[in-house]
């Protein structure tokens, strides 16, 4: 019992006694039971406890961050707000009632108090959202009725502008008229509401979302078949090599992992502009004239070669890893059976490496669908990401629920690998180097 | 690994051929690197080989890029000695930006270090509850799109007490965003992750019972702590603030969306730098940073290998 004095339950010790009662007790003679559960329960309270600083503090500057900004894709006050007459008169009214005297009366009445207030602009912004070309009706009739506006409101807000008559606007205003909206959603998705309300495609050449998903998942997906084209026979042979000369060549593998993201991208563009590296290097070698010099960079092969370069680190390691551990003495049984080495490869070393493979695989994936800096840099046009688009609605058209519901649609789609990620490999075995 | 001595000639020469493919691969992974090292002394304001670099000519080179790094954005650069020094330490953007990344880097290294060491020490202990989801949670600003955490924070930094007005208060607090506190606070949650996966990766090697050995002989919790676990997994406590301070000294996305003017950081003045004009001076600026990089890999390459030694783990 010499580690039992060691233990720290070793309050919990057994009576003589206790045992022939049918109940065990300790030796203070509290029920074992319940001795052992209190023990274990302070020991559950400790663990957490270190884990609780970091807990909260992840969940204030990172969990919550997120969920707010993932609000923004379904709340939008902008219009109901600073509307409020006209917002009440949609909310008492069926959709598809035609705007009538008391309709009239509460938007001119909200347009004059919008504009005293300076807050019309918000109110076209909003509506601009869902019916492009709207905002400068808003400020210019805000602009106007400032200076007085007389009844019948009808007459007098068609005068001014006759678009105030289209029912497409009264029904966009329908919509706004509630803070919660899940036009966003349907944006983000190439949909939208026609004045019945009903849900359509957008036009033809406004239909940019469904595509940059589908090329996002797709370069992705690319990207990932080429690390594993690349870092399987890298992991394989740093596998097999002895310890000394493995650890050697790893340093080529590690070095570009410790490198700045912003170093690799800009060696890239170094190396594939047209007046660059690589393509001075094939002029010379007389492979191409010097005016049919490559367009490497600025379109989807740059962000291709780059971000195949910079994620290649994150597929060798898990496979690596894996490798080690395989014993040779299967593939030389294999051969010993008769097996030829394409046999042996293909039948008992491959698949043994399957679990690196998916979690390489799965990592690279993951990594890349939201990689952001590279394709900015190198993408061109034709290389943006969703990433890209997320980060233009938040800093150039200023639309940013539109940024908030095409960010959910991202996050829900790395949370889904992310968890089939856990399921399948487990965080705990993430290894860096 | 060397040829079987039973191979046919065709294994041999395709054994060759994949040794060939792997010099390939190293090639593609390593000069990209390499090669804006040379580039960065160019005299000309190009980014390919002049031929006066091509035929070695001295006049070919020059240290103009790394002289414009200082000199950039300083009022007088023509001043003299400790003039021009002091003037490169107040106005130069490029020492400015220098300045900034460390003083960012080790503050938010420190919070990173310091929380994820002690929630690693939690989340190796096998009584711990909720281990999983915990561990999920806490890794998970390593896996999300650093757009959509730099979005969130860009909004949660602008008005932090935003929150409170969930529980129903409405107090009024200063902005986050623009100021060092904020960049800080951002960096030590991205660099949270690296910290937590190395420290918990070397305790998986410790031995319990030292714990335990250490108490039996009158240490109480503390000084268990400090003289027996903590030196045990320093080396790992170490390479993952080494991590946390890269993962910061890199990064550019919450940067571009959370900082002032008075925080710009190295990434931050390249990504300027190659959106803008691009010019070989970038090219300098990337060459100390792999050079760094070449030093740190070196340092937490030593740690892992004295990490082992300590544990007595010898290296798969």
């Amino acid at each position: 019992m010499a580690n039992a004095a060691l233990d720290p339950h070793a309050a919990i010790a057994t009576t003589a006694s206790g045992v022939g009662q049918g109940v065990l007790t300790t030796a203070d003679g509290r029920p074992l039971a319940r001795a052992l559960a209190r023990s274990q329960g302070r020991a559950r309270r400790k663990a957490f406890l270190l884990v609780l600083p970091l807990l909260a503090f992840i969940l204030i500057t990172f969990v919550v961050p997120i969920g707010q900004m993932l609000q923004r894709s379904f709340y939008n006050d902008g219009f109901s707000v600073h509307m409020p007459q006209v917002s009440a008169w949609f909310a008492a009214t069926e959709r598809g009632t035609p705007p009538d005297d008391a309709a009239w009366a509460a938007l001119a009445a909200d347009l004059t108090a919008s504009a005293e207030a300076r807050t019309i602009g918000v109110v076209g912004t909003r509506i601009n959202y869902d019916m492009s070309g709207t905002r400068s009706l808003f400020t210019s009739t805000g602009r106007q009725v400032r200076s007085g506006i007389e009844p019948p409101y009808d007459q007098a807000l068609l005068d001014i502008n006759p678009a105030w008559g289209d029912p497409m606007l009264w029904s966009t205003m329908r919509e706004a008229a509630s803070p919660y909206t899940a036009n966003f959603y349907l944006a983000s998705v190439d949909r939208t509401r026609d004045e019945q309300g009903q849900i359509q495609q957008v036009e033809e050449r406004q239909r940019v979302y469904l595509m940059l998903f589908w090329r996002t998942f797709w370069l992705s997906a690319v990207i990932t078949a080429l690390t594993f084209v690349l870092g399987f026979p890298i992991a394989h042979l740093l596998a097999t090599l002895p310890m000394r000369k493995s650890n050697l060549l790893m340093i080529l593998v590690l070095l570009p992992f410790w490198t700045s993201l912003l170093v690799r991208t800009t060696s890239w563009m170094v190396l594939l502009q047209q007046q660059g590296v690589i393509n001075d290097l094939l002029v010379w070698l007389g492979v191409i004239g010097g005016g049919e010099r490559l367009q490497m960079i600025y379109n989807q092969t740059g962000t291709i070669i780059a971000m195949t370069h910079i994620l290649l680190p994150f597929m060798i390691l898990p496979l690596y890893s894996v490798m080690r551990t395989i014993n040779p003495s299967y593939v030389r049984a294999a051969r010993s059976l008769g097996a030829t080495s394409w046999t042996a490869f293909r039948r008992i070393y491959f698949p043994q490496t399957l679990p690196g493979l998916g979690a390489g695989a799965m990592l690279v994936f993951i990594l890349a669908v939201g990689y952001y800096i590279t394709p900015a840099l190198v993408g061109g046009s034709s290389g943006q990401l969703i990433s890209n688009m997320i980060a233009q609605h938040m800093t150039g058209t200023l639309n940013w629920s539109m940024a908030a519901a095409l960010a959910a649609l991202l996050l829900g789609a790395v949370l889904i690998l992310y968890w089939l990620y856990d399921r399948l490999v487990g965080v705990d075995n993430l290894k860096l180097g | 690994m060397a040829v079987p001595t039973y191979a046919s000639p065709l294994e041999r020469v395709w054994h060759y051929f994949y040794l060939a493919i792997c010099a390939a691969i190293f090639f593609f992974l390593i000069a990209p690197i390499i090669v804006i090292i040379p580039l960065s002394f160019n005299a000309a304001p190009y980014f390919t080989f002049t031929p006066a670099m091509r035929s070695l000519d001295p006049d070919g080179f020059s240290l103009r890029w790394y002289e414009s790094l200082l000199t950039f954005g300083m009022q007088n650069p023509d001043s003299q000695g400790w003039a021009f020094w002091s003037d490169a330490w107040t106005n130069a953007k490029w020492v400015q930006a220098a300045k900034n990344s460390i003083i960012i880097g080790v503050f938010s290294t420190l919070v990173a270090t310091v929380l994820g060491t002690l929630a690693a020490l939690g989340l190796s202990r096998p009584e711990m509850p909720f281990r999983r989801a915990i561990m999920a949670i806490l890794i998970s600003p390593m896996i999300v799109p650093l757009i959509i955490t730099a979005t969130g924070m860009f909004f949660f930094y602008s008005n932090p007490c935003e929150l409170l007005t969930l529980f129903g208060f409405s107090p009024e607090c200063g902005r986050l965003a623009g100021t060092y506190l904020g960049v800080i606070l951002a960096h030590a949650t991205l660099g949270i992750p690296f910290v937590i996966i190395t420290v918990t990766a070397t305790l998986v090697g410790f031995d319990q019972s030292l714990n335990r050995a250490a108490a039996s002989l009158g240490a109480n919790p503390r000084t268990t702590f400090f003289k027996v676990t903590m030196p045990l997994i320093l080396p790992g406590v170490v390479s993952g603030a080494l991590f946390a301070f890269v993962t910061s000294f890199d990064e550019v996305v919450a940067v571009l969306f959370i900082a002032g003017p008075d925080q710009q950081t190295i990434p931050r003045q390249m990504w300027n730098g190659i959106r803008e004009q691009i010019s070989p001076a970038i090219l300098a600026v990337a060459t100390l940073l792999v050079i760094s990089s070449i030093a740190l890999l070196t340092t937490v390459e030593l740690l892992r290998r004295r990490s082992e030694r300590i544990r007595g783990v010898t290296p798969r």
